[in-house]
């Protein structure tokens, strides 16, 4: 029951939110860009919509990945949400994103294949940065599991802040926010199309929209653990965390590969490994 | 109980009998039941000895009289020794040469330094680290001996050569005989004279095809692995000379500051077997010998030695300089060579690169020496034996279908060898997906290391990385679809198939059974030398058992969805020569700007400029050079 309760909610109210949070996105882009903006349940509509729309095809294996891709991103935050082991979950997630690039990989189509080995790229970027996350927690709560690092007395950021940035860092590339929007995007007119998604319609589009919704309410909720001795903060920081990454989607030009992969893996040793550095000299001496 | 010691016999043995029957045995299809019948009782007898020594928690030891068997070997040693000698003076390697005479003039002096030291108390010893060894030779050896027969018949057409498979097979028999006896051996020089016997083995299977680069290859990995011995032999000296012992499980019960020399020179032995940097080229270069012998020696089995060995030797390395130098070898050898894995288009050197990584890894967690580092090490051992065996053989099928290594001529393989490919695939997915075998261990080795010095975990965390881009983008590849496509999978024989798909089916069984493998094979050995069990927990093994089946219900998708759907060829900007999927026979096409047409071609990204062999292979060799220096600096100081 206990992992029963929480799982459930999880699969039922995530897509609210991060429909929600989708929608607030698009008013706030919509603001900073000087227009009115769509309707806050704009995204609903959107999928629903797609929903109903046939469901042109290349090759007949293609949806499968996406199915998959859907299946383990939730399954992703049905672990978080649970209070898992941490790595498990990060490992989860990286599965999920192996058969979302498989499956623009399967399509044989220039545009895909290029979103997916950008996306690929991307995952390799954002790893190390999010695995240094979990040592972090680990280093803090002395467990690898979400549960104790939410059940932690005080908050973890205060031990953490060189981690909090790297992370926050990668997390632009994790939601696919521009400067780091590499693998496909919502802005029309670039370069490769929609990347990944440019061979799949109707349900299969909708199926990656929805899966978007529970991969960043997953994400929020990672943010969610830095500040967790406190609730309220908590929801406040991560929501503020959000409105960070909005604008500075909204404000960055998007980078190339080379320059993703190089600042990531930088700011993972600099931030990162530094900040498990001082915890473990401070443990040791 | 009085079974035992007859089947580690039988083991050791039978195989050398069996070499003495494919030198004699001259017809082919003969020779093919021989291998056939032979690998099944090496098998049937290696698992025997599981179901006899089943949840046994004390190691067996024996004591065998010495008398005749050691001269045998003594002599068996010195002939391996003048003949290497003979053959680098005919082929005019004089590296080689004068590492021979030296390691021939290290074997007297043992010999004449050592005389009258008695018997050993205890030669041969069966733990359940031993068993797992022999499970390893025994399951896996014999599933690729099989493999071997239908393959190397069509080796020699492909290659254009002459068939010497008799020798091929001799070898390959002689080196898992003496891999039997090497799990066995508890007394050092036993040890010693199993592993020069592997070393010559691997020597005579790398020059096999006889081209210019397989003789090269061979001597270089030749020349590296008599350093090793040497270096061995030295340990086994000076271990006896200081403390009149010469056994291993002797050995790790002694106060570590006391035998750090021999212990150092012991796990350099084992450094170079397992190809760790700076020796890792020898193991590259022995990419040219045929498939099932990179699939048996330099995959599965013989570089397993290596870090049997150091697994073996890592309670004296806890907590020490020289354990954390060593360490920081294996480290560095995981995460430069996965980088460098990135860069490569051929699939056995990026098989290679791979292998070194892992038993970098292991390196890493044996160096470290807590007892869940140890849990970790022999639970990667397990996997990556299994998996890689697979991933190597079905390479092998596959560059006999499409007379290539390249991994950009492997465009939507599935189509063209679906079989094979689901192999392939599988044997991927257990290298580095959740929840099959080679990520349950990193990430096992992930949490072992954080516990014990999250420092060391950084290799981990980047090399890892690494391993997710090479294997997704090689995968990606297998599985495009790609229309017209022809079958080029008609050329493989019935008893490659048995081998590819029981190694498939083992690769998933260890996945779902590895809290039973953990519990009852690995678990009493780190009880018995560590007196603490380590396991995972119950709730996370349930967790990966949910992730197993959600990925196998994949398959049942394609099944299941509806085929009234409208196909399109993919979006080309409107430049695509035709739109409709019925009409469309070529290739994917479209029109250029000076109006000719062009078909679509997709390459991969390598970055040779950031993670290129030359550039990462030169740090890697100063780096490891460097640590080498630090690692006997530090005994002396």
């Amino acid at each position: 029951m206990k992992v029963l309760i929480p799982a459930v909610l999880f699969i039922v109210l995530a897509p609210i939110a991060g429909g929600l949070l989708n929608g607030i996105d698009r008013i706030l882009s919509a603001r900073i860009q000087k227009r009115v903006g769509p309707h806050l349940l704009q995204p609903f509509y959107d999928v629903l919509k797609l929903m109903k729309k046939e469901n042109v095809i290349v090759n007949r294996s293609q949806n499968v990945y996406v199915v998959c891709f859907l299946v383990f991103t939730i399954f992703t935050g049905v672990l978080f949400f649970t209070g898992a082991d941490i790595l498990l979950t990060v490992f989860s997630s990286t599965v999920a994103g192996v058969f979302l690039v498989l499956g623009g990989y399967s399509t044989y189509s220039p545009y895909s294949f290029i979103g997916s080995e950008r996306e690929l790229i991307s995952m390799m970027a954002d790893e190390p940065m999010v695995i240094m996350m979990a040592i972090g927690m680990y280093m803090v709560t002395k467990s690898f599991r979400i549960s104790d690092m939410i059940a932690y007395g005080s908050p973890i950021l205060f031990a953490l802040p060189g981690i909090f940035i790297g992370y926050v860092f990668v997390l632009t590339i994790k939601m696919k926010k521009s400067p780091f929007d590499l693998s496909s995007s919502h802005h029309a007119h670039q370069e490769v199309v929609s990347g990944i998604k440019t061979e799949f319609s109707g349900k299969s589009l909708a199926l990656f929209e929805v899966a978007h919704w529970y991969e960043n309410i997953f994400l929020l909720g990672t943010i969610y653990l830095f500040f967790a001795s406190n609730p309220m903060v908590g929801v406040v920081a991560t929501l503020a965390v959000y409105f960070l990454e909005i604008c500075i989607d909204n404000m960055a030009a998007r980078v190339k590969w080379q320059l993703l992969l190089k600042s990531s893996w930088l700011v993972a040793i600099v931030a990162g490994a530094v900040n498990i550095f001082v915890l473990y000299l401070a443990e040791y001496l | 109980m009085h079974f035992v010691l007859p089947i580690m016999g039988f083991l050791i043995f039978f195989p050398l009998l069996v070499m003495l029957g494919m030198l004699a045995i001259k017809n082919r299809s003969i020779r093919g039941w021989a291998v056939n019948l032979s690998a099944f009782l090496i098998a049937a007898a290696s698992v025997a000895l599981l179901v006899l020594r089943f949840n046994a928690r004390e190691p067996l030891r024996y004591a065998v009289h010495s008398g005749l068997t050691g001269h045998l070997m003594t002599v068996a040693s010195l002939l391996i020794t003048l003949y290497i000698i003979f053959a680098s003076v005919r082929d005019k390697k004089y590296g080689t040469l004068s590492l021979a005479v030296i390691q021939l003039g290290c074997f007297l002096t043992a010999e004449i330094m050592m005389d009258g030291r008695g018997e050993a108390e205890c030669t041969l010893l069966l733990d359940n680290l031993s068993m797992i060894m022999v499970l390893l030779v025994g399951v896996v050896g014999s599933l690729i001996c099989i493999f071997a027969v239908g393959y190397m018949e069509k080796y020699h057409r492909h290659k254009q050569m002459a068939d010497r498979s008799r020798e091929f097979f001799a070898a390959i028999f002689a080196f898992i005989s003496a891999m039997f006896g090497l799990a066995f051996s508890n007394d050092l020089t036993w040890l010693l004279f199993f592993w020069e016997v592997t070393t010559f083995c691997s020597f005579k299977l790398i020059s096999y095809a006889r081209r210019e680069d397989a003789i090269r290859n061979s001597y270089r990995a030749l020349m590296m692995n008599i350093a090793g011995g040497i270096a061995f032999q030295l340990g086994i000296l000076f271990l006896y000379k200081a403390q009149g012992v010469f056994e291993l499980d002797k050995l790790i019960l002694l106060a570590p500051e006391a035998v750090m020399l021999p212990a150092v020179l012991l796990a350099f032995a084992g450094l170079v077997k397992s190809a760790q940097f700076p020796f890792s080229s020898w193991l590259l270069g022995a990419m040219v010998a045929p498939t099932p012998t990179s699939a048996l020696l330099h995959s599965s089995t013989m570089v397993k030695a290596g870090v049997y060995l150091i697994i073996r030797l890592s309670p004296l390395f806890k907590d020490t300089p020289a354990g954390l130098t060593i360490a920081l070898i294996g480290g560095v050898t995981f995460l430069l060579s996965s980088l460098i894995a990135i860069s490569k288009h051929n699939v056995k050197k990026l098989l290679a690169y791979s292998t070194v990584s892992t038993l970098g890894l292991i390196v890493l967690c044996a160096g470290v020496g807590t007892y869940q580092t140890i849990w970790t090490a022999v639970l990667l051992m397990i996997f990556h034996a299994v998996a890689k065996s697979l991933l190597f053989l079905s390479v092998g099928t596959v560059e006999q279908g499409i007379e290539s290594l390249n991994i950009e001529d492997m465009d939507a393989l599935i189509m063209r060898m679906p079989k094979v490919t689901l192999c392939l695939l599988i044997g991927i997915a257990g290298m580095f997906i959740a929840p099959f075998g080679m990520l349950i261990s990193k990430w096992a080795a992930l949490e072992a290391l954080i516990k014990a010095n999250p420092m060391l975990s950084f290799f981990v965390v980047f090399g890892s990385s690494a391993t997710l881009f090479f294997y997704t983008k090689w995968m990606g590849k297998l599985i495009m679809i790609k229309e017209p496509a022809q079958m080029q999978e008609g050329h493989v024989s019935g008893d490659e198939w048995f081998t590819m798909s029981s190694l498939s089916g083992l690769t998933l069984f260890i996945c779902i059974a590895f809290p039973l493998i953990s519990s009852y094979l690995i678990d009493p050995y780190i009880q018995y030398v560590y007196h603490q069990g380590a396991n995972m927990s119950q709730s996370n093994e349930i967790i990966m058992l949910i992730m197993l089946a959600l990925i196998l219900l994949l398959p049942l998708q394609i099944f299941l969805q509806s085929k009234q759907k409208k196909r399109v060829i993919a979006y080309l900007c409107g430049a695509n020569i035709t739109e409709n999927k019925q009409d469309y026979e070529a290739n994917l096409q479209y029109h250029t700007a000076a109006q000719t047409t062009k078909e679509v071609e997709l390459r991969n990204y390598y970055f040779e400029g950031l993670f290129g062999e030359e550039k990462l292979g030169k740090l890697g060799l100063i780096l490891s050079v460097v640590l080498l220096a630090v690692l006997f600096g530090v005994v002396f100081i």
